[in-house]
């Protein structure tokens, strides 16, 4: 239906609309997240969902404590080699549709931890992300950000057609390998499918 | 008869009001989401960690002694109560009966005694 036509019909008080977008409409106000905080960003995580920040606007104030229940996993915290391959597994228990939120500079990329030994240089080597947020911690305004962001992304997904969400091709994994916690690094140290390794150009 | 239709067809409103959306998300399923089963997500669910050994264990079935002391004390409460309560109006037959009654349980006690039960370790 087209727009121009939509509107019209509207300003007659007939409201239209299309299966995708009532699917995306029921989905995007009921992300449910995994109750799952690796550092310090879980704080602000937990101060997002109480009164003050208030994430229940949003409807997902439902923090579930296993993942078969949970459609949204924020990957909250520093992620070390040692509980990355936890992590994965835990996307990997989700319930498709899943969508991931790094919070936190750790989370994006190691954060002030990058140099270190023990750290996973963000989770985004291993498992898709949706919405990356900067900050050390992120504040909560800025997670309900994350969260109105993954909404609008949510909204946009496809039902059918080539570019459709990732839950409804049936081509697409729903499972990503887990990594080995090895002798020196995370075997392998990232998934090829999901990350590469960007190319330095050195003047 | 006729009196119950309506409850009979509130009952079916309020099954149908159950079902209808279980329904319609069962049949979207089979239309547009693939089943994308796996090792991981077939998993016994363990926080992440991967679950080893087996759920069925030899659980130590020691706890039956503590259920026995305490129903000793338990019963012999329940009963010590009304027999101090009527005390003076009881015959000599009921008096004698309170007793083999509390000597038996004695006698537990005092097996279990035997038995170490109650040295604390």
């Amino acid at each position: 239906m087209d727009e121009g036509l939509r509107s019209e019909l509207q300003k007659q008080g007939v409201f239209t609309t299309t299966l995708e977008d009532l699917y995306n409409w029921g989905r995007k106000n009921s992300v449910w997240p995994l109750g799952f905080g690796l550092a310090c960003c879980a704080i602000e995580m937990i101060a997002a969902s109480m009164s003050r920040w208030d994430l229940a606007r949003f409807g997902a104030e439902v923090f579930r404590p296993s993942p078969r229940q949970a459609d949204l996993m924020i990957v909250a915290g520093t992620v070390t080699k040692k509980m990355a391959p936890q992590v994965v597994r835990l996307y990997n228990q989700m319930p498709e549709p899943k969508y991931v939120i790094a919070m936190g500079a750790c989370a994006i990329s190691g954060g002030p931890f990058k140099q270190g030994y023990n750290v996973l240089k963000g989770i985004d080597r291993f498992i898709p992300v949706d919405v990356h947020i900067p900050g050390c911690p992120p504040r909560p305004e800025a997670l309900l950000h994350a969260f109105m962001t993954l909404q609008e992304k949510i909204d946009q997904q496809q039902l059918t057609g080539e570019g459709r969400a990732r839950h409804l091709n049936a081509d697409k994994p729903g499972e990503f390998p887990v990594p080995e916690f090895g002798e020196h690094n995370l075997e392998p140290p990232n998934n090829p499918a999901v990350w590469k390794a960007p190319k330095l150009a050195r003047p | 008869m006729s009196d119950y239709l309506p409850v009979l067809i509130l009952a079916i409103a309020a099954l149908g009001f159950a079902i209808a959306p279980l329904a319609l998300a069962w049949l979207w399923a089979k239309k547009f989401s693939p089943k994308k089963p796996g090792r991981d997500k077939n998993a016994i669910y363990e926080c992440g960690l991967e679950s080893k050994g087996d759920a069925w264990i030899q659980f130590r079935s020691e706890y039956y002694l503590y259920a026995i002391i305490f129903l000793i004390f338990d019963v012999e409460t329940i009963f010590l109560l009304p027999f101090a309560v009527a005390f003076t109006g009881l015959s000599a037959f009921g008096f004698i009966e309170m007793m083999i009654f509390i000597f038996l349980l004695v006698a537990g006690l005092i097996w279990a005694c035997m038995k170490g039960v109650l040295t604390w370790k």
